[in-house]
């Protein structure tokens, strides 16, 4: 599996750490509530197909990514700097 | 006052030859690390420019001027190498002293990318990774910053801590492919 990283270009996998879906990057206002903050904290989707997730190039720039990839097919789509995404 | 003596990550004027490729030690001189400021990146370029007669490198880029070399090393991150840092970089960029961090090799020769394939994940042939060009990658298990400086020459940058496996891990895959049959 390879990722495309917008700054280093295509890379093994091996330099990439996975976190989770990128939920983690809508985080809630402080006062959303309880319903918002658990769904947050813990709920998270089982998706088969197209899916957002971050990344981290630990072993490459350093900068986190959302990668959009499809778990069915293993295709992947597409990576954006986190710090873009969440602006 | 006790006078302390620098000793170099490698013995000085250490070179092998094994096979087609050449390892030496390599003197960097001053190694600074420039993380600009959010937004300050061209403001830094310019100061680089007033000062050392460089820029800020793009991604996965090195610029130089004389003696001085600017490595992109990572997300708003590159190494200023073999001049001391001007102070007024410092209005723009966090300037981190990183001269006693880091130990630098050249490969130089024929079979560097054949060797390089065994230990990095990146494809560091010529035609791929052109004059010009300083990557962050991983060696082996180490993160690594990797430059082309000659045609046949990349010079490789690890943390000093870990100087002696990463000659270690060269010589390996130097001495691994100079024993494969020609052909
Ligand atoms: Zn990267």
């Amino acid at each position: 599996m390879r990722l495309p990283c917008p700054l280093c270009g295509s890379r093994d996998h091996r330099e990439f750490t996975y976190q989770g879906a990128a939920v983690m990057l809508d985080r809630p206002a402080p006062d959303a509530g309880a319903e918002a903050w658990d769904s947050y904290v813990h709920l998270r989707d089982n998706p088969a197909g197209a899916t957002r997730e971050l990344w981290y190039h630990g072993a490459g720039c350093g900068a986190w990514l959302v990668v959009a990839r499809d778990t069915v097919t293993h295709a992947v789509f597409g990576a954006e700097l986190a710090r873009q995404v969440r602006r | 006052m006790v006078e302390l003596t620098a000793s170099a990550p490698f013995d000085a004027g250490m070179e092998r030859t094994i096979g087609a490729v050449t390892l030496r030690a390599a003197e960097t001189g001053p190694v600074t690390a420039l993380m600009p400021y959010a937004g300050q990146e061209r403001a830094l370029s310019a100061a680089l420019e007033r000062a050392h007669g460089l820029e800020f490198p793009a991604a996965g880029r090195m610029t130089s001027a004389g003696q001085a070399r600017c490595l992109w090393s990572g997300l708003d991150q590159a190494m200023l190498i073999g001049v001391e840092p001007d102070p007024a970089l410092a209005d723009h960029a966090a300037v981190v002293a990183q001269s006693d961090g880091w130990a630098a090799l050249t490969l130089t020769g024929d079979a560097v990318a054949d060797v390089l394939a065994r230990l990095v994940p990146v494809d560091l042939r010529p035609a791929a990774f052109e004059q010009g060009a300083s990557i962050r990658s991983e060696l082996g298990h180490m993160m690594v910053i990797l430059a082309r400086t000659g045609p046949q020459q990349v010079t490789v940058m690890g943390f000093r801590s870990m100087a002696g496996t990463l000659l270690h891990e060269l010589e390996n895959a130097m001495t691994a492919l100079a024993a494969r049959p020609k052909g």
